[in-house]
């Protein structure tokens, strides 16, 4: 939710001897009923009657926001209809257009971090602070600010982008109207690329350096050194990587700020076309049904998350 | 010819880092020379004659002051508040109480609430808060974004609390203190770096949250920076470029500002393995 975000940590969990309880049972559920309170009604509740809402025709206004009726699963039906959910504006296209934006946002992201976290391995100084710097902000300012930035940055006329890709002769390109997936992509990758830079840096950072040294004595070339003693020790912490940058893709939503998920629905991807269903139209009922399925996909990715953090966990041991 | 190789690898090395960094930072190049520009457009063009006079006239607009100074104040400061003290109670007592499977539940949460999470989650989050009468309040966001932050809010609180000795909490038991006594004067105050990561972390996503405040406010003069931004530049037709340039700069500088002080202070690296 907004920017809250999943860990990882792949030492798995750590069990702790038993110790005194300093806290009664009845204090300690005391200090730890407001947190209850929050997390079974904005976490467990909502997961429940998503599920309930969807399998009725419940609007905002109207009848059916007074007594919705039980639709059983119409409208399932009418999300997966094989005849129209192809369509733009439909939920299987924005689920192929949110296929296209995961693959590249993780590809890109994912490359970039790896590339980042190498070209400063075990160097130090002031072009590091900065490049950290500039990588991390991009990351956490703003999102609606970055989107009016990005939106200057890709205009056709006066844009930056086309301006330095005239220099080269290139363009004038309309990029939010002739190249609006990739666009967005491209704005993800710019937004996303710290997480995947500062664990692939943490992860590369835990190699014992005489690994490494070995290697260049043996004289194995830099790619060598990469492929046969880098990347296998810090693949745990790529897949980690590469399941949760999914996950959270997945449900991203700021495109919205750069597209509003046009033109002609060609940046719908999966979180804005909830948003026009459930928010514009009020069709609670369809959102709902819309909600579930994605929700049961994040659920599949968090399993497999679990999963790969369980298989590492027995290999440590 | 291992020179040769050398100075290759050099010149690949900044001119990669030369395109890399280009990458991350053109875009941004905009926000910080247009707002200084008294006929900004949308190309970055290096503000001759530098001037204020677009910030004044941000000013001079009652409804993205009052967004800025007002709205986003009270609703990122809010869900601060509630996250920190909730969040630090909890990681206090899962720290303290004997439950088993403690762990595994925390990290179980933190899954959950990146699976009801973004628009899917809003949908029936929307109906809650409807059917609460908290719609285009700001209680209503308040609680929403507070209920999102927490699990990872615990979970960040855990690392500083499972680091604190018992010893002084056991001698103050024995000494008679009550459970609140020992949480106020002994807990909270060891665990105040841990309180300031979270309260940083919980400002600066409420600041930059969008979904949640558009699609649970209504009214205009209820609507966060965040929501402000992005009307100015999709509503009003034309959009003023000098005006929005300068509101997104002010906008953006508490979220930098924050991050610079928490880089300086504490360094800024995950926490226990989080991202902000």
């Amino acid at each position: 939710m907004a920017g809250v975000q999943l860990l990882w940590r792949w030492e798995g969990f750590a069990v702790r001897r038993d110790q005194v309880a300093l806290l009664s049972g009845r204090m300690g559920l005391t200090f730890l009923s407001p947190a209850l309170l929050f997390i079974i009604l904005f976490l467990l509740f909502p997961f429940v009657w998503v599920v309930v809402i969807s399998f009725t025709d419940r609007t905002l206004l109207g009848a059916s926001a007074v007594s919705p009726e039980f639709v059983g699963l119409r409208n399932y039906l009418q999300l997966f209809n094989p005849e129209r959910w192809m369509r733009r504006g439909e939920f299987g296209y924005s689920l192929y257009l949110t296929l296209i934006f995961v693959a590249g946002s993780v590809a890109g992201q994912m490359g970039l971090g790896i590339i980042l976290s190498l070209l400063f391995y075990r160097r130090e100084g002031v072009l590091k602070e900065v490049m950290y710097t500039l990588v991390t902000l991009a990351w956490i300012l703003p999102e609606a600010a970055m989107a009016f930035t990005w939106s200057a940055f890709f205009d056709r006329d006066a844009g930056t982008l086309n301006a330095i890709l005239g220099w080269f002769g290139l363009g004038p390109y309309d990029w939010l109207l002739d190249y609006p997936l990739l666009s967005i992509i491209i704005f993800n990758i710019w937004r996303g690329t710290a997480f995947s830079m500062l664990l692939m840096t943490a992860a590369l950072g835990s190699i014992r350096p005489s690994y490494i040294e070995t290697a260049m004595v043996a004289g194995a070339s830099p790619w060598q050194r990469f492929r046969d003693i880098m990347f296998p020790l810090v693949r745990p912490q790529f897949l980690t990587g590469l399941v949760l940058i999914t996950l959270w893709t997945f449900n991203v939503f700021s495109p919205f700020l750069l597209t509003q998920g046009g033109p002609a629905f060609q940046t719908e991807i999966v979180a804005i076309h909830t948003y026009r269903v459930a928010f514009r139209f009020y069709e609670f009922g369809r959102g709902s049904a819309i909600a579930v399925v994605v929700m049961v996909i994040n659920l599949i990715l968090a399993s497999v998350y679990l999963l790969s953090q369980r298989r590492q966990g027995v290999r440590a041991r | 010819m291992t020179l040769v190789k050398h100075v290759l690898a050099r010149i690949g090395f900044y001119v990669l880092v030369a395109v890399v960094g280009s990458f991350f930072a053109l875009p941004l190049l905009w926000l910080f020379t247009a707002p200084f520009h008294g006929q900004a457009t949308l190309s970055v063009q290096i503000p001759t004659q530098p001037t204020l006079a677009n910030f004044a006239a941000v000013f001079r607009n009652t409804f993205a002051v009052r967004a800025l100074l007002q709205n986003s104040v009270i609703q990122a400061g809010g869900a601060m508040i509630l996250t920190t003290l909730v969040a630090s109670l909890a990681a206090y007592a899962l720290a303290r109480v004997r439950l088993p499977g403690r762990d595994v539940l925390v990290y179980i949460l933190i899954l959950f609430s990146s699976v009801v999470t973004g628009t899917a989650a809003m949908v029936p989050i929307f109906l809650l808060i409807y059917n609460l009468g908290l719609i285009d309040t700001h209680l209503g966001v308040i609680l929403v974004f507070t209920g999102g932050l927490l699990p990872t809010a615990i979970f960040i609180m855990r690392d500083f609390v499972a680091g604190l000795p018992r010893s002084l909490e056991e001698s103050a038991m024995v000494a008679g203190a009550g459970s609140w006594q020992i949480l106020r004067q002994i807990v909270l105050p060891q665990v105040r770096p841990g309180m300031m990561v979270i309260a940083v972390w919980a400002f600066v996503n409420v600041w930059g949250g969008f979904l949640i405040p558009f699609i649970l406010l209504r009214s205009p003069d209820k609507m966060p920076a965040s929501a402000a931004t992005y009307s100015f530049y999709t509503e009003s037709g034309t959009p003023v470029i000098t005006l929005i340039s300068a509101y997104a700069l002010l906008y953006v500088i508490p979220a930098l500002a924050l991050y610079l002080f928490v880089n300086w202070r504490y360094g800024f690296k995950f926490f226990g393995g989080i991202k902000s």
